[in-house]
């Protein structure tokens, strides 16, 4: 009978590590000038530096380097004034020169740490061992038997991805959190996530393989009251393999976590491997054991002079690292007047960025958060784009707001507005002009509209007289459906009181 | 005495410069000259000639006559022209030039043809040089012979019963043969220069990073440096000026312009060394150095006297050190730069039930002896457990010898030594004894330790076997222009002893009829 995660944790303590593998944006690959793009036909976007033809020689990507420094000035890690690349060699068909480009004794970044807040507010620091550079590998689709190397009919290469640049940050063990290691695990990856996009280095899609983690748990006996838990060594750890959400990422954890702690309670011991995960069924595999692991024969990469960035420059990116997501989002919410809910939902829907920029446009906070939230998530929802790609700017939905604001329009008048956007036809300001959206406030105008819906509804003003003031309701509803919406829908009510006498 | 152009004997023996300078005055065509040494080519090159020189791997005699009808075209029509456009030119095969096969005279690339050109190759075509084909080496460069070569070994022309050196035999002997005024090199640790010594030519490895490494098939690619090969002192300074520069390409390039060598080779062959000091070091020369090398050498040292350099004696003592450091880190980096011969994407496949099976076979099947002995040593030598002890141990001594180099160089200009302990021997003489065939490259290796820049040119022929002996000449990294005054003014004091150059005493081949 296998434990759950709660039972785990009641008789030992997880101790975890994160790698987590980021796919930078620069416009070229890590070595070579070939577009790093997503997509594409395949074995379109290579050269004979990246498909490691014979003479081919590599060229560091100095953007990639901005990109993982500052990564790592935004993790908190120290920057290497030296660091030379290595060559970690393995044969393998998607690894075309069948040694990867890594940094291996000398990483450029190192010694970080990183706040992660969980969802109840609570602030944990993980340790950041190292953030280095690499290139990524191609991408082998095995044809026939049941999809993996083995048994294969045959196999594919696609050697586009081959090269992309990556950043691998690597955790210090993450210890004492007990239960909510699974928790913190998740908060962390998605603060690596939130911080890539926010330095714009990488849109740090998982569902895309943009960023991945590897995920390392071990437990040990919890330590008898009184004792001190750090001083209990280690367990044998397994090394969980392309956890790809950060749902994945908590859920990996606790089946490892069951699995590891019914062996342990059956005497059994854990091995020490990389396992596969497996989204379907939530559980993983093993894979490659400790003992088959493989040498992989490091050494400095001749080919390659030692990444040497001149301090000051360093310090001009350091002066370039946004604020800490999560206390971002804090700041912002007690700016902005969200509740806990609303401002979730807003990170949920990736809207934070574009209503910061709506308000920064002079739209009031929950304004923006309405539109991107509501009309506009609907659309969005509706074409199946993110809502960032639909074709209107934050300073077109201030300008929207605007307009309401001013009682130019009223919100049925600027949904028409905004539908006028989205269709291309101009800012807010041309389309309500084009179409000719304006509120109708003239008094006489809408004086004889209330007076035929009135000879219409002759019992109304009774109702009103009476006391029910509600009655008005079906008047301003008859005359805003005479007048296609356009009339001033408070300057109606008003003509109706006057006409009751009221 | 003028040369006369319409012979085709005479053409071919003529130096690149000669020739440039013929081809600006009118007095031949490319065509004419490219044909003349394409049909030298036929005559003593071919396995089945009676001279089977076998220097070239692949002849492209159709592109190299395109090449020269164009640069005609062109002069005729009073373009201006790189000073040696029209001069053919002979490329190691371990260059890659797009559209020509490139093998490094390995099996495992048989009939691969590059979709790119190494930038040196980009660099002879824009210097408008016909290129006659590929010439033969040890397998992947590795080898003093050229007897590892996949597709058979070159003769020397001096006695075809002997090697050519290695691993640019091929490239020595097409200049020793008159097959090719011109050709590059590779040098990781004395390939031009060993082979430039046992034919009796003058082979240049410049300072790593002088010469864009993009394009040729790396064998250890912190040692590994493209060098120009020719006749004479000038010819090679004139290759080495089209070859050199900055490439963006090769990070390891250095950024600094092309030293001006040409110019150095002109001043040198006034024969005024005033001033100049000469270091011999002690460990290159003595025991194992056979007589008549070491006759050779002390007459070479007279000579600069003679032209008012000062010889002085210099230690090197980490030199002791220098072919066990070589040994490990040249195997270590070839391991893994020979890893991507895989079968995937290019060059031979032999297919198996699975891809690591292919891989085993092929390279099984694709690679030579000599080779695998290297990835072996290589890939022990970088094992986790044992890089501390080899790896490591041999970078240190690198160190030391960088080291060793400085202090010489404080109280010499140029260091000089002979090039090999001995003349060329006997084709099959060492093939079995790899330790003796990697003791010839024992005065040749420091250089490539410590990225300096080294010279080989003729110093006459060893009185016991009438065999040539290379002088090898050595300065700070940076300063490749010094090797060329040097070199130069030496030149010019034996040639006034011999009467010409040596070359032009090299036997008559039988030819091909």
């Amino acid at each position: 009978m296998s434990q759950t995660y709660e039972q785990a944790m009641e008789n030992f303590d997880p101790v975890c590590g994160i790698e987590v593998h980021v796919e930078l944006n620069t416009a070229t690959k890590m070595f070579c000038g070939c577009a790093n793009v997503f997509g594409s036909e395949p074995n379109t976007q290579v050269c004979p530096v990246c498909l490691g033809l014979p003479g081919s020689m590599p060229v560091t990507n100095q953007k990639a380097v901005e990109s993982a420094i500052r990564l790592g000035l935004a993790l908190g890690c120290s920057i290497r004034e030296s660091s030379r690349f290595a060559r970690k060699n393995y044969f393998y068909p998607d690894l075309a020169k069948d040694y990867q480009i890594s940094q291996y004794d000398e990483p450029t970044c190192y010694d970080g740490a990183v706040d992660v807040v969980l969802d109840d507010g609570t602030v944990v620091s993980v340790a950041i061992e190292r953030a280095h550079m690499e290139e990524d590998a191609g991408k082998n689709t095995h044809v026939g038997g049941s999809g993996g190397i083995q048994g294969a009919e045959y196999s594919l290469v696609d050697y586009n991805r081959g090269g992309v640049p990556l950043v691998e940050i690597v955790t210090r063990p993450i210890e004492g959190m007990g239960e909510r290691t699974a928790e913190v695990a998740r908060a962390y990856v998605a603060t690596i996530r939130d911080m890539v996009r926010a330095l714009g280095i990488s849109d740090g899609r998982m569902e895309q393989g943009r960023l991945r983690a590897d995920v390392n748990l071990s437990l040990r006996p919890k330590a008898a009251p009184g004792e001190d838990q750090s001083a209990v060594p280690f367990g044998k750890r397994s090394e969980t393999k392309n956890v790809n959400s950060l749902r994945a990422v908590e859920r990996a954890i606790r089946f490892e976590a069951g699995r590891q702690a019914t062996l342990l309670s059956a005497g059994k011991p854990v091995t020490q491997e990389t396992r596969h995960w497996h989204e379907d069924t939530g559980e993983t595999t093993p894979g490659r054991s400790k003992e088959q692991a493989e040498d992989y024969r490091y050494f400095p990469e001749p080919d390659l002079v030692p990444v040497q960035p001149d301090p000051a420059w360093v310090e001009q990116l350091r002066t370039t690292i946004p604020e800490h997501p999560a206390k971002m989002r804090a700041r912002l919410r007690e700016e902005w007047g969200f509740s806990e809910l609303e401002m979730r939902d807003v990170v949920a829907a990736d809207a934070l960025g574009l209503i910061t920029e709506t308000v920064a446009a002079g739209a009031p906070a929950q304004a923006a958060r309405k539109w991107w939230m509501g009309e506009l998530a609907r659309v969005a929802s509706e074409r199946e784009v993110p809502l960032g790609d639909l074709p209107v700017t934050a300073a077109q939905i201030a300008q929207l707001q605007e307009l309401v604001d001013a009682g130019d329009i009223n919100d049925k008048l600027a949904r028409q507005a905004l539908e006028g956007v989205l269709a291309g036809e101009g800012d807010p300001r041309d389309v309500v002009a084009a179409r000719g959206l304006q509120v109708v406030s003239d008094d006489a105008a809408l004086e004889a509209a209330v007076d035929a819906a009135l000879a219409a509804q002759p019992d109304v003003l009774e109702k009103i007289r009476e006391g029910k003031v509600q009655a008005a309701g079906a008047i301003v509803g008859a005359v805003m459906k005479a007048t296609q919406g356009q009339a001033d829908a408070g300057r109606v009510r008003e003509i109706i009181l006057a006409r009751a006498g009221a | 005495m003028s040369i006369n152009w319409n012979d085709a004997a005479q053409a071919v023996r003529a130096t690149a410069a000669q020739m440039a300078d013929a081809l600006a005055a009118g007095e031949v065509t490319s065509e004419a000259l490219t044909r003349a040494h394409l049909d030298r080519i036929a005559a003593v090159d071919g396995v089945d000639t009676p001279a089977g020189i076998h220097a070239f791997l692949h002849v492209d005699a159709e592109g190299a006559l395109a090449t020269a009808r164009a640069v005609d075209a062109d002069r005729a029509a009073g373009v201006e022209l790189p000073r040696l456009a029209g001069v053919p030119i002979a490329i190691k095969d371990v260059v890659v030039t797009e559209g020509l096969p490139t093998t490094a005279g390995s099996r495992i690339l048989e009939g691969w043809v590059p979709p790119y050109d190494a930038t040196v190759t980009a660099r002879v075509r824009a210097a408008r040089m016909p290129i006659l084909g590929k010439t033969n080496m040890d397998e992947f460069a590795m080898g003093s012979s050229t007897e590892h070569s996949g597709y058979g070994p070159t003769h020397n022309p001096w006695d075809t019963t002997r090697i050519p050196g290695g691993s640019g035999g091929g490239s020595a002997a097409a200049l020793a043969a008159f097959e090719a005024p011109l050709t590059i090199g590779s040098d990781t640790g004395g390939s031009i220069r060993q082979p430039a010594a046992v034919t009796a030519t003058v082979g240049v490895k410049p300072t790593y990073g002088g010469v864009s490494r993009f394009g040729a098939i790396a064998l250890a690619s912190s040692l590994d440096q493209l060098g120009p090969c020719g006749r004479t002192v000038l010819d090679t300074a004139l290759l080495h000026e089209v070859m050199g520069g900055h490439d963006p390409m090769d990070a390891t390039s250095l950024d600094e312009p092309v030293p001006a060598v040409v110019e150095a080779a002109l001043e040198g062959a006034s024969g005024n060394l005033a001033g100049v000091r000469i270091g011999v070091v002690r460990e290159l020369s003595g025991d194992g150095y056979q007589d008549g090398v070491r006759q050779r050498f002390e007459e070479s040292l007279d000579a600069l006297r003679a032209a008012g350099a000062s010889v002085v004696e210099v230690s090197c003592p980490s030199f002791a050190y220098a072919l066990a450091a070589y040994y490990l880190i040249l195997p270590a980096e070839a391991s893994s730069n020979l890893a991507k011969f895989d079968s995937v994407r290019f060059g031979m496949r032999v297919e198996r039930e699975t891809v690591e099976k292919t891989m085993g076979a092929t390279r099984a099947a694709g690679f030579g002896d000599e080779v695998k002995r290297r990835i072996i040593l290589g890939t022990y030598a970088l094992s986790a457990g044992y890089y501390d002890a080899y790896y490591g141990s041999a970078q240190k001594v690198r160190t030391l010898i960088q080291r060793d180099f400085d202090a010489a160089f404080a109280s010499a200009d140029v260091l000089v030594s002979p090039t090999a302990p001995t003349t060329p021997f006997r084709l099959g003489e060492r093939i079995d004894d790899p330790l003796a065939m990697y003791l010839n490259d024992v005065a040749t290796i420091p250089a490539n330790l410590a990225g300096i820049p080294g010279m080989s040119l003729p110093a006459g022929l060893a009185p016991e076997d009438g065999l040539p002996v290379g002088f090898q000449i050595l300065a700070p990294a940076r300063e490749d222009a010094r090797l060329y005054r040097v070199g130069a003014a030496l030149e010019a004091a034996l040639a006034a002893q011999w009467g010409g150059p040596l070359t032009v005493q090299a036997p008559e081949l039988e030819v091909a009829q």
